[in-house]
């Protein structure tokens, strides 16, 4: 009766399509409906039932894990019908988790071997698309014998589940890879075609331990005419052939045969592929395979313009030239229609982008995000950023230029890059000194802007201009202009975790105020009115170039020295803004003041001042009752600060001159331990620092926690100048307290702990870079005279193909330049820049086809014993030798000599001796006894076997040789 | 290796999914939406080819076909050749269009099953095993009728039966 009213799988698709209810709704009900009718006796519904729901499953994501088991059942019927409909669940659904998967392992081998060939091929499916470890283990022998059949139908279906079986079951190469290898050399197209599909797989994950095969596989490049088969060809070769100099050597030549004579463009892009990848070192292929790569780019079809684009990428970092050759498509192809064409020539651009050309091609780029979409502007954004910091910058010279261009992404309306462009401004600042004016500038025009505000993807940048302008307020060419900046109303539209630095700007701005207009004070109390002119702006200056913390004891020596050195285009031009700046707004109160030097120093008057501390009082007022700890805190350390010294600094209108300097000593000392407190450089800490830092032998971290306060207080004794340890960019005034503590006791060393002191400070030597090495490291860039072709820098109306004439060619450069800034760098730095060693992964699949192949092809034994030689010392003491092979193990290791080598090469050969019997027992189609010759045994040796490798990797440099595998004659 | 195989319409209702990695029910349905917002967002003239790292991982490829109202996907890794994937993109729907006589988007609608045993004749395990679609189509056909074959006894009992009840 069910069956009556049963629909069947046509049905139910009219059913979702007619879509009388809602579909979701359709397809739940139908489900319930397929619940009740798998749990059927009768075998044509429940796989009805069962084919609805691989349907449903495949198409609109229903679960059907709970009808495994019905699968099964399904999967066991002896009509074809409910068997391809039971697979197809089966294979569908599982996975290594499903329960019910031990279940299938009869059915798949009574199916394996059936007469009927449909049937092996549903069962070969199934093992190839769901086969584990059990399933792979013990199908093992089925597979084998189903590799030697009469039916290409099976044969070809059999070499592809081999993949299946090696993949999950290692053990079975030792089984299966002689008759794999024989088909190699098939007469039959379809067989050949799947086992060097095979092998293509198999280089792919492991490439060395094939390199044997070589020969076959040349023996195909030669000789087949099947565009597919010479396409997997080629993709195992350009593996090898990165291996073994001599097999790209032998093989170069015919590939550029095949490149000359294809019509096939697939398999064309193969061959240029191939070279360009793996057979760059031979000048000929590349130029041929360059001229293929030109036909495709002006071709019509974007397929191929698309991959040529790709193939000069692939080429790129090693042949520039072809890329050069090829920039006017390049560059074409920026404004294709084509997403990805667009894509792929933006990166060949940025390959392009060397010292001499990056601000032209930022240039061009930064116009043409202007009218991009926002994706792909930001793409562009992406790429200029990445490619200009790559290696700390080292495209880099001009870093003014370079402030400016990031200054101006922040103004591309769809710049969404904020986090990099934080990253990089912070990071510059901290690494380059000389850009600093330049960037406080930028950052400033960044901070009073406040249209940037309302664009929450700028946040984290204005983030980091307001820590730029705080921490090197000293180049700020109007601290009160910067002051409002940082205090407008707009503000509020900030995280609190960003809007905690700016207060903290705040604060920095506050005291440089402060203290900038105390020295003036103090200035003119003084008598020697004359000197007034320099020595303010001197010992100003002073602070900024001074490296040292130590601002006070270094102040008359630098004032002397440093005049000479500091770069006097920052002094004239920073007091030339100013008396443009501030003529609107500055109280010019003196009439005496006429050269610019004295107007600057005048800005700092006593009115500027007050009115500087009305607004700070005014803004952070409201902060310090903030929901956020950050925001209040920060508030209430600035509004402190005010409060201790405003009475002494504000009201000198009440005292007399005398008075005024006595009373005011207390407020400057104050105002004077808090600049230098900010004037302590922060330095850019290696992200690996605090790794590379080990634990001292008598420290216990979670012990004496008091003492650490001394220590830590010592830490940052300035034995090494600008780094600091704990010091983080935006946690300073922590360390207010502390660098006061230093400075005071700075001459006392702590007695407590002088041990550990001193230890540190080793550490400190050798994991922060001090400032004489960090000047060593500047040795490396080119010297101060290095060409930079500024006159291209004006040209604003920049062509796309002028720039390729004019830029991209080698072209002389100017001699007048400006000297590359020195760019800190941190062993960290190096660590990650330096490309990764490839790991060794202990492969156990690529360890027993090595062991096959050396087998099959005979190692000379010197490499054996050589091999085994580095393996005896560590595997000593755990040998559990059975002597009974002890006989053959000398015949099969004839240079052996040393008793001490005899047990682990004899175990070895044991091992191979293990691997040939199988493989006999195998060829004489033996597969009941393989069984109980015992999986113990088997799986003891492949253990041992994985053993082996991993001592042979870890004394890997020894074994270079040793592991090289055989290279045929015809090579040689 | 291919990785993945799906059909689906214009509207980005899927046809046919297969996975030769297993992937979750859940995970399928992702990998084809977001695979459709791709796809939809491509103009006609543009290239055939997609980088599908951001949606398969890295590697791996996609490659596509527009026909009428269909778009045919292939997803693989580098140790296929584009074009050569789109060569068997041809290969596939022209074995549906000689198995069908003149294909559309309701042929594969309602042949959900046949659908998979042609796929399953020129994918295997996601290693290409046959590329001429006479050969294909051998199979199918004899597969087809093993398959009638063994289910002629049942169909004839449930008609009978349907008979009966009526």
């Amino acid at each position: 009766m069910e069956t009556l009213f049963q629909r069947d799988l046509d049905d139910l698709i009219k059913g979702i399509r007619q879509q009388q209810i809602k579909e979701s709704l359709f397809i739940s009900k139908a489900i319930e409906e397929i619940r009740r009718e798998i749990k059927s006796t009768d075998l044509p519904t429940k796989s009805a039932a069962l084919q609805k729901l691989s349907y449903l499953s495949s198409l609109h994501g229903a679960d059907m894990s709970f009808a495994a088991f019905h699968a099964v059942e399904v999967m066991s019927s002896p009509q074809f019908f409910y068997k391809k409909i039971g697979y197809h669940a089966v294979t569908q659904s599982f996975n290594d988790d499903t329960p019910v998967i031990l279940l299938i392992t009869n059915q798949l081998r009574k199916d394996l071997n059936s007469s009927n060939q449909f049937e092996v091929s549903l069962a070969l499916e199934c093992l190839s698309r769901i086969g584990n470890v059990d399933l792979a283990r013990d199908l093992t022998p089925e597979v084998f014998t189903l590799l030697s059949s009469s039916k290409v139908f099976i044969k070809k279906k059999a070499i592809a589940v081999v993949l299946r079986v090696f993949e999950k079951y290692p053990d079975a190469v030792r089984v299966c890879f002689k008759r794999l290898v024989e088909n190699l050399e098939s007469s039959e197209p379809v067989i050949l075609s799947a086992v060097v599909g095979v092998f293509c797989e198999l280089c792919l994950k492991d490439p060395r331990s094939y390199l044997p095969l070589a020969p076959e596989f040349y023996k195909i490049l030669v000789d087949s005419k099947n565009n597919w088969l010479l396409i997997k060809v080629l993709k195992i070769f350009a593996k090898l052939a990165t291996l073994e100099p001599r097999l790209a050597k032998r093989v170069v030549e015919p590939i550029c045969e095949l490149m000359r004579r294809t019509e096939a463009k697939s398999l064309l892009f193969e061959c240029i592929r191939t070279v360009l990848s793996s057979l760059s070192e031979y000048e000929s292929a590349v130029k041929l395979a360059v001229v293929k790569v030109r036909e495709f780019l002006v071709d019509d079809d974007p397929n191929l313009k698309y991959l040529g684009l790709q193939a000069l990428s692939i080429i790129a970092p090693k042949h520039l030239w072809a890329v050069l050759e090829n920039k006017d498509f390049v560059i074409k192809s920026l404004s294709d229609g084509d997403y990805n064409i667009k894509l792929e020539s933006l990166r060949l651009l940025m390959s392009m982008v060397s010292e001499s050309n990056v601000a032209e091609i930022s240039r061009v780029l930064i116009n043409y995000a202007l009218k991009s979409d926002p994706e792909f502007c930001n793409q562009i954004l992406g790429s200029i950023l990445s490619t200009c910091c790559r290696n700390l910058y080292e495209v880099i010279v001009d870093f003014d230029w370079y402030a400016s261009l990031l200054g101006e992404m922040v103004r591309i309306p769809h710049c969404q890059k904020g986090e990099e462009i934080e990253h990089q401004i912070i990071d510059i600042a901290m690494r380059v000194k000389d850009v600093r004016p330049a960037l406080v500038h930028v950052c400033r025009n960044l901070l009073i802007d406040p249209a940037l505000l309302g664009n929450p993807f700028l946040h984290r940048i204005l983030s980091a201009a307001a820590w730029v302008s705080g921490e090197y307020v000293e180049f700020s060419r109007n601290p009160f202009e910067l002051m409002e900046a940082l205090l407008q109303p707009r503000t509020n539209l900030l995280l609190p975790s960003i809007r905690a630095v700016y207060v903290q700007s705040v604060f920095k701005v506050l005291i440089f105020c402060a203290h900038s207009y105390l020295l003036h004070k103090e200035n003119i109390s003084s008598v020697n009115t004359d000197n007034l002119a320099s020595e303010v702006p001197e010992s100003v200056f002073a602070r900024m170039s001074c490296e040292n913390s130590d601002f006070a004891t270094s102040e008359a020596p630098a004032s002397s020295e440093q005049h000479d050195s500091f770069n006097p285009r920052n002094i004239n031009q920073s007091f030339g803004d100013l008396s443009i700046e501030n003529g609107g707004d500055a109280t010019v109160s003196n009439g005496q003041a006429s050269t610019s030097a004295s107007l600057g120093r005048n800005s700092f008057t006593h009115e500027s001042i007050v009115n500087l501390f009305n607004i700070v009082e005014l803004a952070l007022g409201p902060l310090s009752r903030s929901h956020d700890v950050e925001i209040q805190e920060r508030a209430r350390n600035v509004l402190g600060f005010t409060d201790l010294i405003e009475q002494e600094i504000l009201n000198p209108v009440v005292q007399g001159e005398e008075n005024l300097a006595r009373a005011e000593t207390e407020a400057s000392r104050v105002v004077k331990l808090m600049c230098d407190a900010f004037s302590e450089e922060l330095g850019p800490v290696s992200t690996s620092a605090q790794d590379r830092v080990p634990v001292p032998d008598g420290l216990l971290l979670k012990e004496n926690l008091a003492d650490l306060e001394t220590i830590c207080g010592d830490i940052q004794l300035p034995l090494s100048s600008s780094f600091s340890l704990s010091s983080t960019p935006l946690g300073e005034a922590v360390d207010i307290s502390r660098t006061n503590l230093q400075s005071k006791d700075e001459t006392e060393p702590s007695h407590e702990s002088t041990s550990l002191l001193a230890e540190h400070r080793k550490r400190h030597g050798l994991y922060y870079l001090a400032s004489e090495k960090s000047e060593g490291a500047s040795n490396d860039y080119p010297p101060a005279n290095d060409p930079m072709s500024q006159d291209k820098l004006n040209d604003d109306a920049e062509d796309l193909l002028k720039l390729t004439e004019q830029s991209l060619a080698p072209k002389k450069k100017p001699n007048q330049a400006k000297p590359r800034p020195v760019v800190l760098k941190l062993d960290g730095d190096e660590i990650s820049i330096a490309a990764k060693k490839p790991e060794l992964k202990g492969d156990l699949l690529s360890g027993v086809v090595q062991d096959v192949l050396l087998g099959n092809d005979g190692v000379p034994s010197s490499s054996r014993s050589n091999r085994s030689e580095n393996l005896s010392g560590k595997s000593k003491g755990k040998e559990k030798l059975s002597t009974d092979l002890s006989l053959e193990t000398k015949e099969n290791v004839p240079g052996e000599k040393m008793p001490d080598h005899v047990n682990t090469s004899s175990r070895r050969s044991k091992h191979r001796s293990h691997g040939k019997e199988r493989r006999q027992k195998g060829q004489g189609k033996d597969g009941e006894e393989k069984e109980d010759n015992g999986q113990k045994e088997k799986r003891k040796s492949n253990h041992h076997r994985g053993k082996h490798k991993a001592h042979q990797r870890a004394d890997e440099p020894l074994n270079v040789v040793a592991q090289t595998p055989v290279i045929p004659d015809f090579l040689l | 290796m291919i990785k993945s195989v799906m059909v689906m319409n214009t509207q980005g209702k899927p046809r046919l999914a297969k996975f030769y990695d297993f992937q979750p029910v859940e995970k399928q349905q992702e990998l084809i939406r977001s695979v459709f917002g791709v796809l939809c967002g491509r103009a006609d003239n543009v290239s055939n080819f997609v980088e599908a790292d951001s949606i398969f991982g890295p590697g791996t490829r996609l490659v596509y076909k527009h026909f009428a109202t269909l778009y045919f996907v292939f997803i693989f890794d580098s140790s296929e050749n584009e074009l050569a994937m789109l060569d068997l993109i041809q290969v596939f729907v022209e074995t549906l269009d000689k198995c069908f006589k003149n294909v559309c988007e309701l042929d594969i609608v309602y042949n959900y099953s046949k659908l998979h045993t042609i796929l399953d004749e020129i994918i295997f395990g996601g290693q290409v095993l046959e590329t001429s679609s006479i050969e294909v189509i051998k199979a199918v056909e004899e597969i087809s009728k093993l398959e009638s074959a063994s289910n002629a006894i049942a169909l004839v009992s449930k008609s009978v039966s349907g008979w009966r009840s009526r």
